[in-house]
């Protein structure tokens, strides 16, 4: 079998899982931060009693997530030892930053937070807390910084001999655009993510009058504002994002749109099936203008399709297919940006309940409320599948195609390969057992147990 | 200094703080399922590492990412080469890292017995397979002209390296056992002593095997020339002293003569090593040295600003959380989570 196919399907395998805990992380670090801050001003003690909730959610999640961690700073040079030779001088500064500056910070003040808690003065311990958060989010910053020098390579010069790339400029690489746009993108991700499950236990443990049902009114209100929020902003920023990659990789914005032909103005499609042979629709239900809308801001400009760049990328890099897999990008645009307008639907209704201090919820919308939870890891996921697959035939864009990339299959073979998918999709799948049944118990637990 | 140099000596010393800091934490993983007669004692005996082991971890992610980012060749060959290794210890980690945090959520007896297999396992197999790649550094391993790994999987499991598996092994575990003695009270405590006392006899045997095994398989002795200097020999003299230190009831000084031991181990094959990261067996040509497989000046550069203000910052809070859990844990206190 091809080894390029197996190690990218490998690396998608636990790069989709590693993204399935890390955004909850993120998002939820913040949100139990808030809570028991609330908790150290006003000495209420249902503040409390959510801090252990959610902060028991949030270290079974936040376990998974560091395990699959582990395997990411590893595959590099597991499976893409060519690439690792090519970006190291540049690729591996972020990642190890990443761990001595984040991960440290962020491991060390955590099982501060477990256990100190009766060793530690209140504010400390709030403390503590926010530092894992701050650790969480700045280790997203440092992967993002490497992950957009794949996305979009600055501060570098190709070596003499051409065998890798070289940095020439730290500070271009961490003020890299791109970094900048998917940043906040990726923080606000993490946000609906721990606001969408907020929302939801919140609801259905309302809806069961379970015991300490005030507590749950209060991190229902924390909750849908906390959604609220980060809803805005992901979609704010995903809307600069877009504008971003139409200068950087207009590529990708083809695929994600089917837009075979330039338009002018381009027009934006709400439900296309092509043939990716023949680079054409089917059959295509298109809205006038709104492309060129989002690519900037105005109902005017031109949106190159896939047929033109292709001719200019193999003027450019020579003969090849620069074509990634139309039918991904497209549907996992189209999910991502589903998803987040039914987020922002729900999240408004929630607004609104909350405002009214309505917390009677009829079943039809209560399935809603909690069934919403899911959106976040739908966007979350499809979103990096865009980005990633997206960018194919490129690794590093412009730089190094994927298939160059790989381990040699004299140093790993595809029966190593195979072996290394089962392995991983079978801990994988124990794993996402115990993990769901755990977060299903401490969910439906509700408050007993806590203080 | 030279950057490559000064990287070199990074890039060892983070190994050398992850053995010695996750090598106790290791050592108590694989006593678990014995020191522990029962499910409160096995608590007791996850909490002394607790609040820990997470941040040790971190030690070896920061080896993986200054070794990508100071000598990517070297991050490339070793990985990809060890391949079916790393993937075993990879599924160990995994195992045990969610096996601390999901054991005690969940009371059922097949499910701690599960997850607390796993924490023995998942700190057994790392504590070999360190012993087996470090082992493989200095004897050299079969890499070819374009830098890449030309063995197989059987290659890394020489008796050579099995021997330096088992005795780290055996150092990880008497580690853990001079560790619990210090951090347990009352009745686990003498059991912990009992089980130091009685794991410094195979420890001393195996280094020594160990040792005597890599005169005759590497270049070591020769590099290291007939006076090693005193890393080497305080390592011998460290390991030697546990047990009379431990007879004196002095947790303190054993734990801090099994750490000597395991961080002067480390060193001296570190420096025997030293210029070569990654030894050829095909030709000592294509070893790979801190010049071939370096980052460039600049990189390296920007590397040292960021560790000379981080690293300090890290030993400090790191630190604090050590003092902050200083305490012995009670059998019968009451557990966190
Ligand atoms: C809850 C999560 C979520 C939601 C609601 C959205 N996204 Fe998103 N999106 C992500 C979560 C996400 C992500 C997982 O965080 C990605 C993957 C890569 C990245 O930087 O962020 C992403 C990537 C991503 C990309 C690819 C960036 C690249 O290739 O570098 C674009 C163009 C957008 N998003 C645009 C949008 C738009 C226009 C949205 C409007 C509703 C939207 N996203 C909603
Ligand atoms: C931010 C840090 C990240 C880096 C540095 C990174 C790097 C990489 C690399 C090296 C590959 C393999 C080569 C290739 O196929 O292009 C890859 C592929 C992939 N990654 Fe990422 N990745 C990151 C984050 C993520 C996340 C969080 C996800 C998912 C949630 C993800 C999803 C994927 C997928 C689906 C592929 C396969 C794409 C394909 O083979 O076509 N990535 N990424
Ligand atoms: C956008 C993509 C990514 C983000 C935002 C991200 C963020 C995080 C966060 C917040 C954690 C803490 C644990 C948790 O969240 O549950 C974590 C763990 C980890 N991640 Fe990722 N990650 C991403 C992709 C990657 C990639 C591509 C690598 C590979 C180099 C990686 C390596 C790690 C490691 C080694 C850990 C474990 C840290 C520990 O032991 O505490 N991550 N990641």
């Amino acid at each position: 079998m091809d080894i390029v196919f197996l190690a990218r399907l490998q690396f998608a395998l636990t790069s989709v899982f590693h993204f399935f805990f890390v955004p909850l992380t993120l998002g939820l670090s913040i949100f139990t931060a808030i809570l028991e801050t609330a908790w150290v001003r006003t000495g209420n003690r249902k503040y409390l009693q959510l801090v252990q909730f959610w902060g028991r959610i949030f270290l079974i999640n936040f376990a998974v997530g560091v395990v699959t961690g582990i395997v990411m700073e590893f595959q590099f040079g597991m499976n893409w030892s060519e690439y690792s030779r090519f970006v190291g001088d540049i690729f591996g500064v972020p990642l190890a930053i990443e761990a001595l500056l984040a991960f440290f910070m962020e491991s060390t003040f955590l099982g501060i937070w477990i256990f100190g808690r009766d060793r530690l003065p209140k504010a400390v311990h709030a403390a503590s807390i926010w530092l894992v958060a701050l650790g969480s989010n700045l280790s997203a910053l440092w992967i993002l910084v490497a992950n957009s020098f794949m996305q979009a390579p600055v501060g570098f010069r190709m070596a003499a001999d051409g065998s890798r790339a070289e940095m020439t400029d730290f500070a271009a690489l961490l003020f890299n655009p791109n970094v900048w746009k998917q940043f906040p993108h990726v923080l606000a991700g993490g946000i609906v993510t721990a606001g969408f499950l907020v929302i939801a236990l919140s609801t259905w443990h309302i809806m069961k009058g379970s015991k300490g049902r005030e507590a749950f009114v209060i991190s229902m209100k924390f909750g849908t504002i906390y959604a609220f929020i980060g809803t805005v902003l992901v979609t704010l920023a995903g809307h600069t994002q877009m504008q971003h990659i139409m200068k950087t990789q207009p590529m990708k914005v083809a695929a994600a749109e089917a837009l075979w032909e330039t338009e002018n103005p381009a027009s934006f499609s709400l439900f296309t099936i092509g043939d990716e042979e023949k680079l054409e629709d089917l059959y295509s239900i298109r809205i006038p203008r709104l492309l060129s809308f989002l690519a900037y801001n105005s109902f005017e400009g031109e949106v190159k399709g896939i047929r033109q760049l292709q001719a200019e990328y193999e003027a450019q890099y020579g003969p090849g297919d620069y074509v990634p897999s139309v039918i991904t990008a497209y549907w996992s645009f189209r999910l991502m940006v589903g998803a987040g307008t039914l987020m922002l639907l729900v999240s408004l209704l929630a607004l609104w309940k909350v405002s009214r201090d309505d917390y009677r919820f009829p079943p039809l919308l209560g399935a809603l409320f909690f069934w919403s939870m899911l959106l976040p890891w739908i966007a979350n996921s499809t979103g990096w599948i865009l980005a990633e697959m997206g960018r194919q035939p490129w690794i590093v864009f412009g730089l190094l195609k994927t298939e160059q990339a790989v381990t040699p299959a004299s140093v790993v073979g595809p029966g190593e390969l195979v072996l290394s998918i089962a392995l991983f999709t079978a801990l994988y799948l124990l794993l996402a057992a115990a993990d769901l049944f755990l977060i299903r118990k401490y969910a439906a637990l509700g408050l007993e147990g806590t203080e | 200094m030279e950057l490559q140099a000064l990287w070199f000596i990074l890039v060892a010393v983070l190994f050398t703080g992850f053995f010695f800091l996750e090598g106790f934490d290791f050592g108590v993983g694989i006593l678990l399922p014995f020191m522990g007669k029962d499910d409160r004692e096995r608590r007791a005996v996850i909490n002394t590492i607790g609040p820990f082991w997470d941040g040790n971890e971190v030690w070896l992610v920061t080896a993986g990412g200054a070794m990508f980012a100071a000598f990517p060749h070297w991050y490339a060959t070793l990985f990809s080469g060890f391949y079916p290794a790393l993937l075993l210890m990879l599924a160990a980690l995994i195992m045990r890292g969610v096996a601390f945090e999901f054991r005690s959520k969940h009371d059922r007896p097949s499910w701690r017995n599960f997850w607390d297999w796993s924490i023995f396992l998942g700190s057994a197999l790392p504590a070999l397979l360190w012993g087996v790649a470090m082992a493989n550094f200095i004897r050299g391993v079969p890499v070819d002209a374009s830098m890449n790994y030309a063995g197989g999987f059987w290659n890394l499991l020489n008796p050579y390296a099995l021997a330096c598996g088992l005795a780290s092994l055996s150092i990880f575990t008497l580690h853990g056992a001079v560790f619990l003695t210090l951090k347990t009270t009352g009745e686990m405590r003498e059991r912990a002593m009992a089980t130091a006392k009685t794991l410094w006899t195979p420890a001393v045997l195996l280094s020594m095997l160990f040792m005597a095994y890599t005169y005759v398989e590497t270049d070591l002795y020769q590099r290291l020339g007939i006076n090693p200097g005193i890393v080497p020999v305080f390592s011998v003299l460290a390991l030697f002293s546990v047990r009379t230190l431990l007879r004196r009831n002095a947790s303190g000084w054993a734990f801090a003569m099994t750490g000597v031991a395991i961080a002067f181990s480390t060193a001296t094959i570190f420096m025997g090593l030293y210029p070569r990261v990654l030894v050829s067996s095909l030709n000592p040509e294509w070893s790979l040295t801190v010049q071939n497989a370096s980052s460039s000046p600049y990189t390296l550069s920007i590397m040292t600003t960021v560790a000379l203000i981080f690293v300090p910052l890290v030993l400090l809070y790191q630190g604090w959380s050590y003092w902050v859990f200083r305490q012995r844990v009670a059998v019968d206190a009451h557990h966190e989570y």
